[in-house]
């Protein structure tokens, strides 16, 4: 469990001090995995060096699993740094040593044995899968093995939270995939609180039991992942759906943009919404999917009937709900709004 | 060039190895000996310089100023000026102010301050994320500085080491003139002042043979300590 409380901090001095995180409350129960997302230059990085001490919060408390950190001397610091393994960004392996011994700096730092060393190192390059690449430098490695790497070495001393950190970016979707459900997999195994900090959203969404937005130094918006993803009128909630191109309405039909708002939209809806309604409608675009067995997703319908309360009524039936665009121009306005709240978030 | 045209008298090739190998001998030594001086004292003294400053391990500013003046000012000097102005504190250390005792002093000095600025260079190459994961693995300091730091410097350690080793060895010619002996003073007494030929190539000849050997171990050490090119060119 991690808790933050009244967390600021403060870069410079006098007139050059930026207040980075700005009286931040912030909560994780032990084994979840909260996704941390927001603006670049939000504090993200900052947030994270102050839950592992890596840099000292200006004031405000930082609780891992009952001990407040923020207090404590150097050597203490250390040793509480142990129970926090962090995963950095891609290639933060050193150079000069193999995947094995790269994991093994911890438990090394610690004064282990090199026995002991051994065995707990064979053992977790078997968990993350790489067993056969003990002996490969990191240059022999590519970014998904490097990234496996790191998670090992981050859970080399048996910690309770893992720091995540831009851990996926730069990888590519496939192994952005399999690296983070290794770190569901191993949260569940390990039941580690973990903090996952992106900026991209389709990892959120694989990732995360909850979301918050940090932006100008605090958490605006928190939430549960699937309820976020189910309530549209949500900042938040909408940046989190995937939002793609779609095809034009054709003549006689308007545009609807629906989205997924409860929890049981039945998988059959079209087919179910286009009888009640009984007029056309063409799917013109959609993205769904399924997160933590939720159907949850928006698609672009073109539907020839003019009542707008009938189609919305119609929509609310399944669990959905709906907003018509009038004509072109508001719906590249809509695009637009939509682009800007992705681009704010991410 | 009066040398080129009028040959003297030249030592005789045969008594060539007898003038040489000695001569040879103690410019090793005098290398040696300030070699091991300096990378005991310089390598600390280049990790404490390198973490002293913004954003190192043990910030200190002004100490980092200090230093870094103290090192420039050894740096910004010629050889043979140093030489001649430390004179006193050589003498202090050695109680005389010829031979290798005395050339292996301001040597070590400037050698030091060279070797000083080559690691902290190196330490500054090496991206400071490495720190951050050694930091966030739980690691001392001194552990810091050893495994994220210097171990992954190395290359770039023995690269400069490599040049440093060169640089002593031209020093080791200039101290031969204040009767250091080694090649430099069988260079500089029988080449430039007696114009023998013979001797004066004979000197460049194993001049350039050594630095040429020391360049390619040089290269071969770098080689051997990045794993990239260890184990690419199989
Ligand atoms: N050591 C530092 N000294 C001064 N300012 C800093 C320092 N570290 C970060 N900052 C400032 O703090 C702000 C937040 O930085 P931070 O790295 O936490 O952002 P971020 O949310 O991680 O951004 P990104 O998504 O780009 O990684 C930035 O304005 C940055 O300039
Ligand atoms: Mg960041």
């Amino acid at each position: 469990m991690i808790s933050l409380r009244h967390l600021t901090k403060t870069y410079g001095r006098g007139h050059a001090a930026v207040t980075v995180l700005d009286h931040l409350d912030f909560e994780v129960p032990t084994g979840r995995i909260a996704a941390v997302v927001g603006p670049s230059g939000a504090g993200k990085s900052t947030l994270a060096q102050c839950i592992n001490l890596l840099e000292r919060p200006t004031s405000g408390a930082v609780v891992v699993n009952g001990e407040e950190l923020s207090g404590l001397p150097e050597k203490r610091l250390r040793e509480a740094r142990r129970r926090i393994g962090t995963v950095f960004q891609s290639s933060s392996l050193l150079s000069r040593r193999t995947a094995a011994e790269n994991i093994a700096l911890p438990l090394e730092y610690l004064g282990v044995t090199p026995g002991e060393a051994r065995a707990r190192v064979a053992e977790l390059l078997d968990r993350v899968g790489l067993s056969d690449k003990a002996g490969h430098y990191p240059f022999q490695l590519s970014g998904g093995q490097a990234q496996r790497v790191g998670i090992a070495r981050a859970l080399a001393l048996r910690p309770s939270i893992l720091l995540a950190d831009e851990a996926t970016s730069g990888l590519d979707p496939d192994t952005t995939r399999s690296v983070v459900g290794l770190i569901r997999q191993l949260r569940n195994d390990l039941d580690l609180t973990v903090v996952f900090i992106t900026h991209e959203m389709d990892t959120v969404r694989q990732v995360a039991d909850t979301v918050a937005r940090l932006d100008h130094g605090r958490i605006v918006e928190q939430g549960d992942l699937v309820e976020l993803l189910t309530s549209h009128d949500s900042l938040l909630g909408r940046s989190l759906q995937p939002r793609r191109g779609h095809a034009g309405p054709e003549a006689g039909t308007r545009t609807w943009y629906v989205t997924y708002d409860s929890t049981d939209v039945p998988g059959d809806w079209i087919q179910r919404f286009t009888g009640d309604l009984g007029a056309v409608v063409h799917l013109l675009g959609a993205s769904v999917e399924t997160v933590h067995g939720v159907n949850t997703g928006s698609a672009t319908l073109g539907i020839g009937a003019d009542d707008d309360a009938r189609v919305r009524g119609a929509l609310a039936r399944y669990g959905l709900s709906g907003t018509p665009d009038g004509g072109g121009g508001s719906q590249s306005h809509q695009l637009l709004t939509a682009a800007a709240v992705l681009e704010d978030v991410a | 060039m009066s040398a080129l045209i009028f040959p003297r008298a030249d030592v005789p090739l045969n008594d060539l190895p007898a003038l040489l190998l000695p001569a040879y001998g103690e410019t090793l030594t005098m290398v040696g000996i300030v070699m091991a001086v300096v990378l005991v004292i310089g390598a600390p003294l280049g990790v404490l310089l390198h973490n002293v400053a913004p954003g190192g391990l043990y910030e200190r500013p002004a100490l980092h100023a200090v230093l870094s003046w103290i090192i420039s000012i050894g740096r910004s000097l010629p050889f043979l000026i140093l030489m001649a102005a430390i004179v006193p504190f050589t003498r202090f250390i050695t109680g005389t102010n010829i031979g290798i005792a005395a050339a292996v002093v301001p040597m070590s000095l400037a050698g030091i301050a060279f070797f000083t600025r080559i690691v902290e260079n190196s330490l500054r190459s090496v991206p400071p994320s490495m720190v951050q994961v050694a930091r966030a693995a739980g690691g001392s300091n001194l552990q810091i500085m050893r495994t994220a730091q210097f171990s992954e410097a190395v290359p770039a350690v023995i690269g400069g080491l490599t040049i440093q080793v060169i640089a002593m060895i031209e020093y080791s010619a200039i101290a031969g003139t204040i009767g250091a002996g080694g090649i430099g003073y069988v260079a500089v007494t029988y080449g430039y002042q007696r114009f023998d030929n013979t001797v004066m190539l004979a000197t460049i000849v194993i001049l350039v043979v050594t630095v040429a050997l020391v360049q390619i171990v040089g290269d071969r050490l770098v080689r051997f300590t990045t794993p990239q090119k260890r184990l690419q060119r199989a």
